[in-house]
Order: structure tokens, then sequence, then C-alpha cells
């Protein structure tokens, strides 16, 4: 009851809202107070009508009204919309009539999105080895400093507070290409190739090697996630074995690959599983710097791509799932390790 | 005393260690040229534009950012004019207000309502707590993707089984409400699980007095317990934070790029597709998108990076 009577009044303030022409500072603000005040109030309200209850009731609903609005969200937002994503990709473009397996065909058949798939397998393998690699090595190489490995990592870091769209104009920034005749190069990149004596590349154009120019990109993003992790994990070993090896006469080399590596191999295991994850999540590098031209398709542009531009419901669905069957394995095993660990406390 | 660390026992050790450093050995020349030129590079595209977004149209477009290092202090070159078109005529003042309206809500509910749900998971006792839980845990790594088409329909039209309406259209779509209640669904499930952990492991002992004491749930949650877990919210609201002001791609199919609505991350694709050789206003555009993220990294770094070691090495 409450929770309706809550978002009618909320309805309400936005209608208000919308047909005034109010400022839109003043709309905003008035926004964000309704918005975050409104969820305490939620809670207040229905914290106060179950204290109306008998005492025998109220104290067996009450944990309802804590978690209420969570199973309520997590049901319309989450779980009924993956249970409507796989019927909708068994139908037609609008959802009107069952079509079989045609979309699923669509999707393993059509060349765009067979250049799609085999690109983001690409995507899968190169960004996570190379953001966890180059990630483990600076962890281990800023381990070794005695001043400034926190503004060291703090700057690898900082990518990770932009978003893929300004880290996308960012890097078209430094891909800039313009051909003869149409002024002087910009981008950083063709001002090196000048400076060595070679002829500017349209970068993002060139296949297949532009995959790989977008991929920079991610990698830029994601290595300070690797490498904060990484750093706590290494820190987290025991001086003291690290020590004995050294006595015994290890290398530093020796010492990284037969001890390091294999002690935090778990956490490696961890960061590049979340981040083959973000990888097939990843949309909007694609979607802003080459829009999927020139052979860079990659199956979650696809997907907004036949769903939002396209209207093809059917088709969008389908890729969708084919993203989300790639993704269950790593579910079932987060479920598993949770069982571990409850059984463990 | 933090449950966060409690979690996350690298961090906690580290911590330790820094303080005597002995087995630490320390790098040469290699290492400190090697880390140098590692983070020179990750520096250099960021430093580009923001150097371009001071600069005058013809400059960008003429030279390389990197000519006026040779002369920095030729006061003719800069300017701030590419901000002022950016935010005034470009329309990227409105963008940076509608982000602030999306961001700030779309952060503070899915904590609220997260907080209150891992209370309950971890102190009170009900019927199907454990497979809820678990439930949670499986929904940790849905692809938003799976979720977008059903939502845009329950929005658009409201939902119905067969020919029976089961509530109408409630024309969420292109609204901030839609936009918030969309994040909510996608930030809750990690909200949770991170929360619970938190509050699940603080000692019974506190909660126990305080039920003697005669407080009920309500109190003991919001006296107690929300004070206590200011880590566990904080490090969770920076991400959350970060992560729904850079998204483009619910605010795009959510709220739509219609200027009176759009956000930064619209507003910045859409100049990148119409104007893409326009430098010294797509530089400024970029900047403005990333000024307040970076500042609240900057600031709130070490709350982020807990955070991050919590809910990374847990999956």
């Amino acid at each position: 009851m409450v929770p309706i009577v809550a978002f009618l009044l909320l309805r309400l303030t936005f209608d208000f809202l919308r047909d005034s022409d109010a400022n839109l500072i003043l709309v905003v603000g008035v926004a964000i107070v309704v918005g975050v005040g409104g969820v305490f109030f939620l809670f207040w309200a229905m914290n106060r009508l179950v204290d109306l209850f008998p005492e025998r009731y109220a104290e067996r609903v009450r944990p309802y009204v804590f978690v209420g609005p969570a199973l309520v969200i997590l049901s319309v937002f989450l779980i009924y919309p993956v249970i409507n994503t796989i019927i909708i990709s068994f139908k037609d473009a609008n959802s009107d009539s069952f079509v079989g397996l045609e979309n699923f065909t669509f999707v393993f058949t059509d060349d765009a999105m067979l250049r799609s798939l085999r690109n983001t397998v690409g995507w899968i393998v190169v960004v996570p080895l190379f953001a966890v690699g180059i990630g483990l090595a600076f962890a281990t190489l800023a381990d070794r400093l005695r001043r400034g490995e926190a503004a060291a990592k703090s700057m690898i870091f900082l990518p990770m507070a932009i978003s893929f769209v300004g880290a996308a104009v960012v890097w078209e920034f430094i891909y800039s290409f313009r051909p003869q005749g149409f002024g002087t190069n910009i981008g950083l990149l063709n001002a090196v190739m000048i400076g060595l004596g070679q002829e500017p590349t349209p970068w993002l154009t060139s296949e297949p090697w532009n995959n790989g120019f977008l991929m920079v990109t991610m990698v830029w993003l994601q290595t300070g996630f690797a490498m904060v992790i990484l750093s706590a994990a290494i820190k987290s070993i025991p001086d003291e074995i690290i020590e004995a090896a050294r006595i015994d006469g290890a290398s530093e080399l020796q010492v990284f690959r037969r001890i390091i590596i294999p002690t935090i191999l778990p956490t490696i295991v961890v960061v590049a599983t979340t981040m083959v994850i973000n990888v097939l999540k990843v949309f909007d590098i694609v979607f802003v710097m080459t829009g999927g031209l020139n052979g860079t398709e990659v199956v979650a542009e696809r997907m907004v791509r036949e769903f939002f531009i396209q209207g093809n419901f059917g088709r969008g669905a389908a890729i969708a799932v084919v993203l989300f069957v790639a993704i269950v394995p790593v579910m079932i095993w987060n479920v598993r390790r949770f069982r571990e660990q409850e059984a463990a406390r | 005393m933090s449950a966060v660390e409690v979690e996350t026992p690298p961090v906690a050790k580290a911590r330790v260690q820094r303080e005597e450093p002995i087995g630490v050995r320390e790098g040469g020349w290699f290492v400190r040229i090697t880390i140098l030129a590692v983070v020179a590079i990750w520096l250099v595209p960021t430093v580009g534009v923001l150097i371009s977004s001071f600069r005058h149209a013809d400059a960008v477009n003429s030279t390389g950012w990197w000519t006026v290092l040779a002369n920095p202090f030729r006061t003719a070159e800069w300017t701030l004019d590419n901000y002022r078109s950016v935010l005034d005529a470009g329309g990227f003042g409105n963008a940076f207000l509608n982000s602030l309206a999306v961001t700030l809500p779309a952060t503070v509910i899915p904590i609220a309502i997260a907080a209150f749900a891992a209370y309950a998971f971890s102190w009170m006792d009900f019927p199907g707590r454990h497979v809820m839980f678990v439930v949670v845990v499986g929904l940790l790594v849905v692809p938003l993707q799976m979720t977008l088409i059903p939502i845009l329909r329950l929005y658009v039209s409201g939902a119905s089984i067969g020919e029976f309406q089961l509530f109408p259209d409630p024309d969420l779509a292109g609204t901030y409400l839609g936009v918030w209640l969309a994040h909510t669904g996608f930030g809750l499930p990690l909200a949770t699980y991170l929360l619970r952990n938190y509050i699940g492991s603080l000692p019974s002992s506190i909660i126990e007095s305080a039920k003697i004491d005669g407080a009920d749930h309500f109190t003991i949650f919001w006296r107690l317990i929300v004070p206590l877990s200011v880590p566990a919210l904080a490090a969770f609201a920076i991400f959350q934070f970060l992560w729904v002001w850079n998204d483009l791609l619910v605010a795009l199919i959510f709220l739509g790029g219609g200027r009176d609505v759009r956000v930064l991350t619209v507003a910045l694709r859409e100049l990148s597709g119409a104007r893409g050789e326009d430098w010294h206003l797509l530089t400024a555009a970029a900047f403005v998108s990333m000024a307040l993220p970076l500042v609240v990294f900057f600031s709130l770094q070490r709350f982020f990076v807990r955070g991050l070691t919590a809910g990374g090495v847990k999956g």
C-alpha cells in the first residue's frame, strides 16, 4: 500500500515539474530532494505502519519492511527482465509472434554478427592479458619504490574515474588523422609517425588493426583496477617468505616467478574474470569511436544497435541472451564460492 | 576497526608491513625509470585533452597541443572561450545539471534500499532468507543488456499478462524517476552483497545489548548500524556515483538525447558524432564531463580503493 502511495506522490511531483516551465536548476534541486528524501520516507512510513499491527504479526512482518523494497526492485528490474528477454529472443521484431530460432540463426550467420563475435573473442583475450600484465608488472615494480608509490599508482588509476565516452574522445584525439591537403595532423600518434619519417595513418579505419587501437582505450581504463587489487595481494605476502628465499640465494626474478606469482594466482584469476565480464559488456568505446564501422563491431554494441537503433527487439534480445550464456558459468562459480564461504563461516 | 578491512586482510596487513620496511628490497634506476615511463604514457592522453581545451580554436586545429610546451607562457594562445561556448551554447551546462539530478538520487536510493536489506539479511530472521541472498549473489554479474528491452517496454506500455493489464503505462521513459529506478536495479545486487558482508560482520554483542535496552530494529539500524557502516557506505557510494555519472547506455535508452534531459555522456557522444573535428570544443566538453568524477576520485580515493579491493576480490 505505502509504496504505491509513495510512488503516486512521486509521480504527481514529477508531472508538476514536467508541466511547469520551471527553471532547470529548481527542477534539478527538487528532483534530488524528492528522490533522496522519498526513499527514506518510504522506509520510515512502512515501519510506522507495521507498528500499528498487533505485536504478534508486527514482528513477523517487519523483516519484509526492511528487505521488501530490495526484493521488489530486484524482481522488477533484474529477474523479470532476464526471463522476459529470453522469451523475446524467440519472437519477431515486434514480439508479435514466435519465430523459433530465427533470431539465433541471425546471430550466428549474419556477416556483421560473425565479425562482432570474432572481435569480441579478441577483446576478451587481449584486454585482460595486457591490463593484468601491465598492472602486475607495475604493482611489482612500484612496490620497490622508496617514495612516490602511492602517487605513481594513483596516476595509473586515474582513468578509472573517466567515462568510456570521455576515454573514447581522449583516444580519438590521439588517433586523429587528416589526409594530405586537409591541414596539419594534430593527433599525437600521427605526429610521431611524421617525426619518424612515415606517412600518417588513418588508425581507426585501417582493418584489422583498428580493433587493436580500440582495445588500447580499454586497457588504458582497466589497468588501474588490476594494478590496485594485485598490489594489495602482493603486499599481503608475508615478508619472511620472500626474505627466506633471498637468503637462500634466489634472484629477484626467481622470487617473482616462484613465490609471488603462485601466491597471488587466485587473485589474478578473479581479476581476469572480472575484466572478461567488463569486456563482454563493452559498448560505449566502439559506439563512440567507430560506430562499429570498418570491421570493429562487438557483440554488446550490436545488441544496442539491433534493439535501439534498428528497433528489432527479437534480434537484440537474442544477442543479449548470447552474452548472458557466456556469463552464466561465472554466475554459477560466484554462487558456489559464496556457499563455500558461508559454510566456512 | 572496520569490517571492510576484515573483508580484505591484504590491505590491513599491508598497512602493518609498510611501517617496518625491512623486507622491501628497494629498486634501482631501472625500476624508477620504468615507473616514470609508464606513468607518463598513462597521463599523456589526459594532459593533451586538458591543454587543448584551453587553447584557441585556430591554434588547436593548426598545431599539435605539445607545441605549447616549448613556450607555455605565450598568453595569446590561451583562452576560456571553448568552455564558454560548450557550457552555454553547447548545452553542457544543462547536461551537467541533468547528470547531477540523475546521479545523486541514483546513488543514494540503492544504498538506502540495500542497507535496509543487508540489515535484514544479517540480523533478522525470516523464512527464505538464505535462498534470497543466494539469488542476490547470482544476480551480481547479470549483463545490463539482458534487462534493457523488458524495462523499456515496461516503461512505455506497462505490464500485462495476455489480455489482462496488470498495471497501465507508467510513462517513465524520459523521466529522472525512470533512470533512478533502472540504476537502482542494476546497482542493488553489488550494494546488498557488499553491505551485507560488512553489516553481518559487526559484533553481535552490540546489537544484542541495544535490544536489551529496548531498542527496536528501526532504531538499531538507524542509530547504530548506519553510523558504524560509514566506511562501507562511502565505498559503495563512490562506486555507484562514478558508475552512474559515467554511464552512457542507461541514460541514452531511458532518458534519451532531448536537450532538456540529456546527461553529460549523452551530450558528449552527440557532439563527438556531429562535430568530430572541432577538437577545441570536444576537448573542453570532455573535460567538463570528467571534472566532477576526478574531484570525487581524488578526494575520496582511500575509500574507493578499499571498496574496490573488497568488491573486486569478492567478485
